[in-house]
């Protein structure tokens, strides 16, 4: 045993995020069944008894490795609840008693929490929350909740949506999946066919919640990215799932996670990626992320992680003169594949870099999406030239609608300066 | 929000290919009606080359042409509140530069049943 901690401090909460969608997926598929309910409630208990525990006798050597005995005796209980109740009630059908004494024991032995039943699991859990029988919006949310442990409020920021509304969505979506008799199957090519695209985005989104963290956390915003990657990692693992655009995805995740350790500075401020250090860039993430977009062009599909891996890829290069002519054009494709309020402003961003800050301003005013901070961010940098009081206007409508700490502190480091240029001082 | 075509018609055959500057006009042209949120439809765009005609008694012709010497050379969807927004599209389309026109239509829906 270590030394007594205080589990209120950093450990158990990271743990929390790390291992309870693990537990939940590893028991939830072992039960093969719709019970993933009871899945979740076995986590929960698992996280409380180490609260207590831990408070008490100190964090244990092993802290992973003692959540996972715990969830698994709990998980063993629940079994032999179930299996007693199932004897006494259900006794007179021998049939049906006797098979399913088989199948708890059959259970029981396989609760096992290896790397590769945990990736297993994960996966066939992400695949079986993403059921059609949920709208895109709701699979998403509940897989967010489900395989990746994110709370309602991360889950409201990802979607840029009011808590309530997610709230009331992931309710639905679970009467939903009970209704549609869910079950954690194995793998099968019609079900990859049919759900590959909503378990992208799922991941996409993942990621981007990490790299684009509310929390200004750098450790915690790391390791939802790196998640997210490794989540990939098991669809490039597998043959059924290793699609082109699969590895488009794993390509632009490892290009922006390259740029992990030079985003963010040691006290958590953000910094803009024309002052960060080029140096922090991971080269071993550029270099991976060559290699999964290579891969990505094997063959004549071009998603839209093609087009935004292509976008990062060109990032990592240093500033030449046709730059950003190629972020444009491959941004005016992406916005044309498809809408997102997030690329009509990077997309306008590149625009006014190409075409200058003038006609950046007047797309980007079309554009109108009052309220979004990016939005009043943009036209902020982009009039600071131009007319110092809109800018000054702009940044603080910015500054008053992000929810993010580290953003408002940027922002406000902006707006200091133009007001200092404004007064001439 | 109502959604109207807007039809694509040119009348040179000259320079049927267009450069790459047009190319990259055109494409910031669309993407910029993308960008708020008002492309409904990338539409499509048409071959001059490989075209006929059908008309009444069994007769094909080749070409895409009607009586006058112009032709449709594509179209896409716009979302927008009133005609006079979608005009406003079409006004910037750079196809007017080399001497084509923009033409604009609203889509009729027709009434369907309320599921609510």
């Amino acid at each position: 045993m270590k030394e007594k901690t205080d589990p209120h401090d950093e450990l158990l909460p990271n743990l929390f995020r790390s291992e309870y969608a693990r537990i939940t997926a590893v028991i939830s598929r072992c039960f093969s069944l719709e019970h993933f309910e009871t899945a979740e409630d076995i986590a929960s208990e698992t996280f409380l008894k180490a609260a207590e525990v831990w408070s008490v006798n100190g964090v244990p050597e092993n802290p992973r490795a003692w959540l996972y005995t715990v969830a698994k005796n709990k998980a063993k209980d629940y079994l032999k609840r179930v299996s007693i109740f199932e004897m006494k009630v259900k006794g007179e059908i021998e049939l049906e008693e006797s098979y399913r004494t088989e199948s708890l024991s059959q259970s029981e032995r396989d609760i096992v929490f290896t790397e590769q039943a945990i990736a297993d699991s994960q996966l066939a859990m992400i695949f079986a929350v993403c059921n059609p029988a949920n709208s895109t919006e709701a699979q998403i949310s509940l897989a967010l909740q489900i395989l990746c442990g994110f709370s309602i409020e991360q889950i409201a920021n990802a979607f840029l949506a009011k808590t309530e509304t997610i709230k009331k969505r992931l309710l639905r979506a679970r009467t939903n999946l009970r209704n549609d008799n869910f079950r954690i199957d194995v793998l099968k090519e019609d079900a990859v066919q049919s759900r590959v695209d909503v378990v992208l985005r799922t991941l996409y989104l993942l990621f981007n919640e990490g790299y684009s963290s509310q929390s200004g956390n750098r450790l915690i915003s790391k390791d939802l990215c790196l998640e997210a990657i490794r989540l990939t990692l098991v669809l490039t693992d597998n043959p059924l799932t290793n699609t082109p655009e699969v590895n488009a995805l794993l390509a632009l995740m490892c290009y922006q996670a390259s740029r992990l350790d030079a985003r963010t500075d040691d006290t958590g401020q953000m910094i803009l990626f024309e002052q960060q250090d080029r140096s922090l860039w991971n080269q071993e993430f550029i270099d991976k992320g060559i290699y999964y977009l290579v891969n990505a062009c094997s063959g004549n599909e071009i998603s839209k992680y093609h087009l935004e891996a292509a976008i990062a890829y060109w990032h990592t290069t240093p500033a030449d003169n046709d730059k950003w002519e190629h972020i444009l054009q491959l941004y005016n494709q992406l916005i044309i594949t498809e809408y997102s309020p997030a690329t009509a402003l990077n997309r306008t961003f590149a625009l006014a870099k190409v075409c200058g800050n003038e006609r950046g301003i007047r797309e980007a005013e079309l554009v109108a999406l009052y309220g979004n901070h990016y939005y009043h961010a943009l036209l902020g940098y982009l009039y600071a030239d131009i007319d110092v009081d809109k800018s000054i206007a702009h940044y603080e409508e910015a500054i008053s609608s992000t929810r993010s700490m580290a953003e408002k502190k940027n922002l406000a480091k902006e707006l200091e300066r133009l007001t200092r240029v404004k007064t001439g001082s | 929000m109502k959604e109207f075509v807007l039809i694509f018609r040119r009348s040179e055959k000259s320079d049927l290919k267009p450069s790459p500057e047009q190319m990259r006009e055109r494409m910031d042209w669309l993407a910029g009606i993308a960008a708020q949120n008002k492309l409904a439809d990338k539409g499509r765009t048409l071959s001059v080359s490989n075209a006929k005609t059908a008309k009444p008694g069994n007769v094909v012709t080749d070409g895409p042409y009607a009586e006058i010497k112009e032709f449709v050379s594509g179209f896409i969807v716009v979302k927008a509140e009133t005609i006079d927004e979608a005009t406003e599209f079409a006004k910037a389309n750079p196809i007017l530069k080399k001497g084509g026109t923009v033409e604009v239509r609203e889509v009729i829906t027709f009434p369907v049943e309320s599921q609510d």
